[in-house]
């Protein structure tokens, strides 16, 4: 394997808040290399916006406490000065959010905000080379009369073209990672397909790495190489998209695909569903965070409940699953969910 | 823009002259004669008819209306012959108890009432934005429970309370000046000073503490904003994020307050100007009030109302400059 | 004569007035949210609406249960014309169709506890349960998975999915044989999704209710509708049995929403072969002239532009919009 972009080891996140201290990362490691797309999913406060930002450095610092390194082409972004993760920011690494309506400034236009993203971290650039840059940059990202738009203010476009000029103010550097927070979560699927098409494209282009956060299995499937599951604040599986789909070695992971497969397959028939709901992330559960809805539990044992499982390799498909079932009996009935 | 102007102008005439009807109206309807307020206590019956005749106040009260709508665009001249007298334009009426033209009293009090309310404001939106700033910068330690105690405070105290207590402790307990007595800045610039600065404190100590809060609220209101975040994302410095993301947005609210309550003082700092005895429109305002001056109780409302207009008009037109989604709306 | 449908809407509009121009403001535009819409739900089944964000699902959805009057048209519940209902009759209108909202968390008022929101109906009905109240809420808990021990707590003790169920016990609690659902699912994650789901489909067999379900997301309209309906614009483009809509769309939207879904499958990748529309949704207050899609359509001609096209049968019993509907087999293998 080729030595990774970004590496993130033993990755621990919690805040404090007056209910009592939120568990929101747990001992999550994970590498992207050049190139590659690894998805994230899981479910609503499992962790993924909150790991995603800390590789820049974002969570709040009165009560965020962030402890483990995230290295960046050489540089650990969590221990570095201010100054130097500054200098990264927008320059190596560039962050795409959720919801485009409140991603901008409303107050200036579009082009001095491409701008301004380009000009931080090219101070020498004259005003000329911006403008050229920023009328660049829309022309890449699809703007139709990029030379009437530049100067529009963003409630000017609709979400769709919002989100477009997000990505052009992340790709204005163009940056090694790209880290795409549910880019698309809140566009209409036909517009998704627009921009994950787009991203897709600058990607190519580029050579760039992306960590694309999501719910929505299909996306992960369509566009994404390498795939990390998050419960409860950890990693519970980590797999190639072919891996993953064909045999998954988790059974939260089992659950989300079950799910999402009967709702393409069997018509009408009842869903396979998980049971209950997700843990507190201030009283988390001892041992593994999934145990009280997993229906494997039981026939596992007390460990289930006692002790955290660690991510281990299963089977041949290059699989890390956190699950205290032996690899046979993953391995078994991982086959037949898609079945 | 230009629409959007001529439409506010033309919303503010029609609410002025409905602001006028009213005033007018209203004081026409008090238990007390204009007439018989014109002079004195054993005053005879036929001097209080001639001058009834002689301001107007025979006539029906809408007619008065006219005349006095009349007077502010052509100038008004009261009696007839050799008593006859005139106000010119702009009129707002005649005081008998002081034997002005209503201008001429406004005219010569508003300075003071402009030169108290334009250093107050200075002073509390300089003070109220920094301390707000600075409470938001340091959220949750000793320099924001400083400045959010202040404001809490602040917001409680009346006006006569702090003037009263300013005035006891710099002047007569600590004797650090001498009484303020109020000169033209023209004359005695250092006189002007030393009558204004203990004003100025008051209205600004007491105006800050609502707009520390409002600061220091709109500021982390806007720190949790995505395009912040995004700001922050690209690499933007800490101070460039502050003023061009942050303070932006935590203005604009703010910009239409402090344009109301800045219009709001024009009117008349009533309880400061007659702490510090100040010779401004608040306290000529209270002197008509005790006697009765009907003229003058209408010109100053009338003042007050224009400027309360004018002040919204400005407030939307700057919302338009400052946020462009009012300007630029489809 | 009690009618075969549950729920009929013909030819409904509804118009927002919307912002004005002028020196004096005078002049007024419309949004038209909904724009001749007819639609008819059998009974005991699920007619599905999908479509767009804008394009006036929600709003079509208030008009039928008349939580907002139609600017036109008509609804009849159980063939009884119930366009201009009020007071006493829109009361015992309101007995028979309830509606389920999308956000468990703003839809349930934060300072009532659970038993006083799934019995509210009751009491702005002034009805009586022969079992009590409070037994006939127990009832409902258990019906829709609740624990109904938990009678006094409040919403926020809930997760969302729980709290979807506190709405759907509210909507329950009158007996009622319609429910409009819209997003009842949307702001949930996938594995609760599934559990509500299941839920819906239960009740339905059990108590033999007809839904309209409101969604965007299309799997979740093909798993639970008998019959869809897509929308866009404010119109229905294309509408019918839900295996046949699904399967093989005659109308160019339905067959670009449909491709345009990412599917769950590395191996039957699609994204080289998909049609991708260009630009955005137009503005409801000022739509294109003659077919609304137009201007996004890659089969759109000047007939396009100028006439309308009309809601026809196109085949399989589906009714179409469009001037060249897609090719489609012929029978589906029913
Ligand atoms: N500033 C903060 N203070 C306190 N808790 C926080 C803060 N930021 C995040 N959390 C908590 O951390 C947990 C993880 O949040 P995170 O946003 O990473 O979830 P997520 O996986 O991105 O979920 P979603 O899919 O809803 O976006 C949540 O329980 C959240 O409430
Ligand atoms: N009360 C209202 N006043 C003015 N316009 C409205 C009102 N309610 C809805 N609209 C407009 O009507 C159109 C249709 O809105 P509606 O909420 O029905 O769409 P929807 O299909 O439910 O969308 P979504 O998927 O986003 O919920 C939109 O353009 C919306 O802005
Ligand atoms: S470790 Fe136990 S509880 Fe956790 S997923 Fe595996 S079997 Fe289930
Ligand atoms: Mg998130
Ligand atoms: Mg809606």
């Amino acid at each position: 394997m080729t030595s990774s972009l970004l590496s993130v080891t033993d990755l621990n996140v919690s805040f404090d808040t007056p209910d009592g201290v939120v568990r929101a990362v747990s001992d999550v490691s994970f590498t992207v290399s050049a190139g590659e797309t690894l998805g994230i999913v899981g479910e609503s406060g499992s962790g993924k916006s909150v790991t995603a930002s800390s590789i820049l450095r974002l969570n709040s610092s009165t009560n965020a406490t962030t402890t483990g390194s995230a290295v960046l082409a050489g540089t650990d972004m969590l221990t570095c000065s201010d100054a130097e993760v500054r200098a990264r920011r927008g320059s190596e690494v560039a962050m795409v959010f959720q919801d485009p309506l409140s991603a901008l400034n409303p107050y200036y236009t579009v082009g001095r905000q491409i701008g301004e993203a380009y000009q931080v971290h090219h101070p020498d650039a004259s005003k000329a080379e911006v403008r050229e840059r920023v009328m660049d940059m829309l022309t890449k990202v699809g703007i139709p009369h990029p030379e009437q738009r530049v100067d529009e203010y963003p409630h000017q476009f609709s979400g769709g073209m919002r989100q477009r000029i997000v990505i052009a103010i992340a790709l204005v550097n163009s940056p090694k990672l790209l880290i795409a927070d549910e880019p698309t979560t809140a566009l209409d699927v036909t517009v998704q397909a627009q921009i994950l098409d787009l991203m897709l494209s600058l990607q190519a282009e580029n050579k760039m790495a992306i960590i694309l956060i999501t719910h929505d299995l299909g996306v992960v499937a369509e566009v994404a190489q390498n795939v990390l599951v998050m419960y409860g604040g950890r990693i519970v599986e980590r797999a190639s998209v072919d891996a993953l789909f064909d045999a998954p070695t988790h059974p939260y992971a089992w659950g989300l695909l079950g799910a999402v497969g009967s709702l393409d397959h069997n018509k009408r028939g009842e869903l396979r569903t998980v049971i209950g709901t997700p843990p507190s992330l201030i009283t988390l559960p001892p041992g593994c965070s999934f145990a009280p809805r997993c229906e494997y539990a039981h026939s596992v044992g007390s460990v289930c409940t006692t002790t955290v499982p660690m991510l281990r390799n299963i089977g041949h498909l290059g699989s890390f699953s956190a699950c205290h079932m032996s690899d046979e009996q993953i391995i078994q009935i991982g086959s037949k969910v898609r079945a | 823009m230009l629409v959007f102007i001529t439409r506010r102008l033309l919303f503010a005439v029609g609410l002025l002259l409905a602001v006028s009807l009213f005033t007018y109206l209203l004081f026409s309807m008090l238990p007390a004669d204009p007439a018989a307020l014109t002079c004195g206590k054993n005053c005879k019956p036929d001097l209080i008819e001639a001058n009834r005749v002689r301001l107007g106040y025979d006539k029906p009260v809408l007619e008065q209306y006219w005349l006095f709508l009349k007077g502010i665009f052509a100038g008004r001249t009261y009696g007839t012959g050799a008593t006859a007298f005139t106000c010119p334009a702009p009129s707002l009426g005649y005081s008998f108890s002081q034997h002005e033209c209503v201008t001429t009293m406004i005219a010569n009090t508003f300075p003071v009432t402009a030169y108290l309310s334009i250093g107050a404001f200075v002073l509390w939106m300089l003070l109220g934005i920094s301390l707000g700033s600075v409470a938001a910068l340091k959220r949750g330690k000793w320099q924001d429970r400083l400045a959010t105690t202040f404001s809490a405070v602040g917001v409680s105290l009346p006006t006569f309370y702090i003037g009263l207590l300013v005035l006891f402790t710099v002047v007569i307990w600590l004797g650090l000046m001498p009484f303020p007595h109020y000169e033209s800045p023209f004359e005695n610039i250092v006189g002007f000073f030393n009558a204004l600065i203990l004003p100025w404190l008051t209205l600004a100590v007491l105006s800050a503490a609502s707009y520390t809060r409002l600061t220091r609220n709109g500021m982390l209101e806007a720190m949790n904003e995505d395009f912040v975040r995004l700001g922050i994302a690209k690499g933007l410095k800490r101070g460039v994020i502050l003023r061009r993301y942050v303070l932006r947005s935590a203005l604009v609210p703010i910009v239409t307050i402090a344009g109301l309550d800045f219009a709001a003082l024009l009117g008349g700092a009533i309880i400061t100007e007659s702490v510090f005895s100040l010779p401004g429109m608040g306290r000529m305002s209270i002197r008509a009030v005790v006697e009765s001056d009907l003229p003058v109780l209408v010109g100053t409302t009338m003042v007050a109302a224009l400027f309360i207009v004018l002040a919204n008009v400005v407030v939307d037109i700057l919302y338009g400059v400052l946020d462009p989604r009012v300007r630029t709306k489809s | 004569m009690i009618s075969d449908f549950a729920l009929e809407g013909i030819d409904l509009v509804k118009y927002f007035p919307t912002g004005r121009s002028g020196i004096l403001g005078r002049a007024r535009e419309n949004v038209r949210a909904v724009d001749g819409v007819s639609l008819s739900l059998r009974r005991g089944t699920t007619l599905g609406i999908v479509g767009e964000s804008g394009c006036g699902k929600s709003t079509l959805a208030r008009v039928v249960t008349r939580l907002i009057e139609p600017t036109h048209g008509q609804i009849l519940l159980d063939g009884e014309d119930i366009t201009h209902a009020s007071g006493k009759e829109l009361r015992r209108m309101r007995t028979k169709i309830q509606m389920v909202f999308q956000d468990p968390y703003s839809s349930l008022n934060p300072r009532h506890s659970v038993g006083q929101i799934i019995s509210a109906p009751l009491q702005v009905q002034k009805m009586k349960p022969v079992q009590g109240e409070r037994q006939r809420v127990h009832e409902m808990m258990e019906l829709v998975g609740l624990n109904p021990e938990h009678y006094n707590r409040y919403p926020h003790e809930f997760s969302g999915g729980q709290r979807q169920r506190i709405g759907i016990a509210r909507s329950l609690i009158l007996n009622p044989s319609i429910i409009v659902a819209d997003e009842p699912v949307s702001a949930l994650d996938v594995s609760i999704q599934a559990q509500i789901l299941n839920l819906m489909a239960k009740l339905q067999e059990t108590l033999g209710l007809s839904y309209v379900f409101i969604a965007h997301d299309l799997s979740v309209v093909h798993h639970i509708a008998d019959e869809v309906a897509v929308m866009y614009l404010g119109k229905i483009v294309e509408m019918g049995p839900s295996n046949v809509v699904y399967s093989s769309p005659s109308h160019p939207y339905t067959k670009a929403l449909l491709s345009a879904v990412p599917v769950a499958d590395p191996k039957r990748h699609h994204r080289q072969d998909r049609i991708r529309l260009t630009g955005d949704v137009p503005s409801p207050v000022n739509p294109p002239s003659g077919c609304r899609f137009r201007t996004r359509c890659w089969l759109a001609t000047e007939k396009c532009a100028n006439e309308e096209p009309s809601l026809n049968p196109g085949g399989n019993g589906r009714l179409v919009a469009c001037h060249y509907p897609l090719e489609t087999p012929v029978s589906i293998g029913s």
